[in-house]
């Protein structure tokens, strides 16, 4: 149910994004998700990938600031109001969202999300009209 | 162990006595042998039976960096050049370089006083020595390989740069001494903890460090990183070279070979001589160099001394570690601000990398101060609000310390230079404008 997120540090400086993408394309890492989170002096790139710890590893030989950090990954129909849905149920219980990103492709959205209390999320998650997706999935 | 008791524990009294006797015949030396120094003499009146004892000091003439590059080659030695047998120069940075002359009775002296140092630091003859100071005209390199010889320990003279080759020297020849700048340890640390080979497997037990000011944390980081004991050393040389004062195994300032520099704390403004106790510039007068005898040089180096007898049994004075020098202190907005500062608030957090890098510039009149800093690995976070905090954190302890706002600029890993000799810590803008 938890989704290992990997977090890369960068710099703001033209061309560094693309960097790490190269980095992870050279070795066969897909890059499932991202996004991208900043201020005037750095960002912090977030991205769901197909091999945390080998892209982990490549990463930091190349001298990149990372870290690796537990979400929680749902899908849900692509359509008006189901993704308030799910929000409102989490909102109700009291958990609260750090960030989050969103994706979609045909009739099925997926959102990453970065909550304050993991497991509680999964548990209430388990009861909202959306689906948890798991590690293997992603992988694909 | 104490090398030299008779010098090294001599009571008080009878060292001022011998720094007397000494003082006055280097300036019957200098007054004879030097046109620089007599001239100044005479402009002050002032002849060689006018200084009998230490405390006549005073009414002699400083000596500043600006007067050797002035006199520059050999315009301040003091015996003719068949007397002299070896030279080393300083890099000028601004300005032509600065030449000193040994004779063989100044090389002798140095490796004594470089023995005496090594034997404070706990080494002994079954010691086998890196010196990985650069080797040439710079006086690390032969200063310290010297006084190894001397201390009768075998001596690898490994020099700077190629630090593969070094770590593998270290490793292969079982190297339990290290000699190098402060800067190339905490390199060298990082890349032998790179290699995987393990820290086990490595002999070293003895840093010798100097050449470039360093602090209490930057030694802890060391001493953990290396797993070594870090001993200061310190010198320069226009005076001698490394081994002018050094730590004793209490790491409680650093023993002055007081039989041979006297040493003084001036006031970098008004150029009076401070009590002791009291932080200034640190000035040294050769006793007994033949070559390129100096009088009250100007070290620009600011600390403050004290006689107080040391735990160790050395009765000489002790200099506190340098905090900053007069000419590397920057004025920003007006406050004084040391590097050295910087660096001790950095080395105290562990969030951040032992390496930055000041900028300071002039933007629309006012001067900026940036710190440029990297973030430990394991401090990352995927919230840029964490990474704003750590920021933060950082920002609020150096205003404390150095009482103005710097903009702290976190870079990625590795982005700021790792020096392999003395590093570059500031980039003032404000001087090519
Ligand atoms: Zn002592």
């Amino acid at each position: 149910m938890k989704i290992k997120q990997l977090s890369v540090f960068v710099e703001n400086k033209t061309g560094r994004i693309n960097e790490v993408a190269q980095i992870l394309g050279r070795h066969g890492i897909n890059m499932t998700a991202f996004s991208l989170a900043d201020n005037a002096d750095f960002g912090i790139l977030r991205m769901i990938v197909s091999d945390v710890e080998r892209a982990e590893q490549v990463l930091r030989e190349a001298h990149f600031g990372v870290s690796v950090t537990e979400v929680v990954c749902l899908s849900c129909a692509n359509v008006p109001g189901a993704l308030s849905e799910v929000l409102d149920g989490l909102a109700k219980e009291q958990v609260f969202i750090e960030y989050m990103y969103a994706f979609s492709e045909g009739d099925t959205a997926r959102v990453v999300i970065r909550p304050t209390d993991l497991d509680r999320c999964i548990e209430i998650l388990q009861h909202c009209p959306c689906c948890l997706i798991s590690k293997s999935i992603l992988k694909q | 162990m104490i090398w030299n008791p008779t010098k090294e524990c001599m009571s008080r009294e009878d060292m001022r006595r011998l720094q007397g006797e000494r003082l006055h015949k280097l300036v019957e030396r200098v007054y004879h042998n030097t046109p620089f120094y007599r001239r100044k003499m005479q402009e002050m009146d002032v002849t060689p039976d006018d200084i009998r004892s230490v405390d006549d000091i005073v009414r002699l003439p400083f000596t500043t960096k600006q007067d050797l590059r002035d006199n520059y080659p050999y315009g301040l030695f003091a015996v003719p050049m068949s007397q002299i047998v070896r030279l080393h120069a300083s890099s000028g940075t601004t300005g032509s370089p600065t030449v000193v002359g040994y004779t063989r009775r100044d090389l002798a002296i140095w490796a004594e006083m470089t023995a005496r140092c090594l034997s404070a630091f706990g080494t002994d003859c079954n010691d086998i020595f890196s010196v990985a100071y650069g080797y040439g005209l710079f006086t690390g390199g032969l200063g310290l390989h010297y006084g190894v010889e001397y201390l009768g320990a075998t001596v690898i003279p490994m020099s700077s740069g190629n630090t593969a080759k070094q770590i593998k020297l270290l490793h292969d020849f079982g190297a339990t001494a290290i000699a190098c700048t402060p800067s190339y340890a905490l390199y060298l640390a990082e890349a032998m903890a790179k290699t995987g080979i393990p820290r086990e497997e490595f002999r070293l037990k003895t840093g010798i460090f100097g050449a470039e000011p360093w602090t209490e944390n930057m030694r802890r980081e060391i001493e953990h990183k290396m797993g070594v004991n870090a001993y200061n050393i310190y010198g320069l040389s226009e005076v001698m070279g490394p081994g002018v004062s050094h730590e004793c195994e209490y790491k409680d300032g650093s023993h002055i070979i007081e039989d041979h520099f006297l040493p003084e704390i001036i006031s970098p403004e008004t150029l009076e001589p401070l009590p002791y106790g009291e932080q200034g510039e640190l000035v040294f007068t050769t006793l007994t160099k033949e070559g390129m005898p100096l009088l009250r040089y100007r070290t620009k180096d600011l600390c403050s001394l004290t006689d107080e007898p040391c735990r160790c049994g050395r009765t000489n004075v002790r200099m506190s570690r340098i905090v900053g020098r007069s000419d590397d202190m920057l004025i920003i907005r007006g406050v004084n601000v040391f590097p050295s500062q910087i660096e001790s608030v950095i080395l105290e957090m562990e969030e951040f990398e032992p390496h930055y890098l000041l900028i300071v510039d002039r933007v629309q009149n006012l001067d900026s101060l940036e710190v440029r800093v990297e973030v430990r690995d394991g401090f990352y976070s995927d919230e840029i609000s964490k990474m704003l905090a750590l920021r933060q954190k950082l920002s609020a302890r150096l205003q404390s310390v150095l009482g103005i706002k710097a903009d702290i600029k976190l870079v990625e890993p590795y982005s700021i230079e790792r020096s392999e000799g003395k590093a570059k810590r500031v980039i003032d803008k404000r001087v090519l404008q």
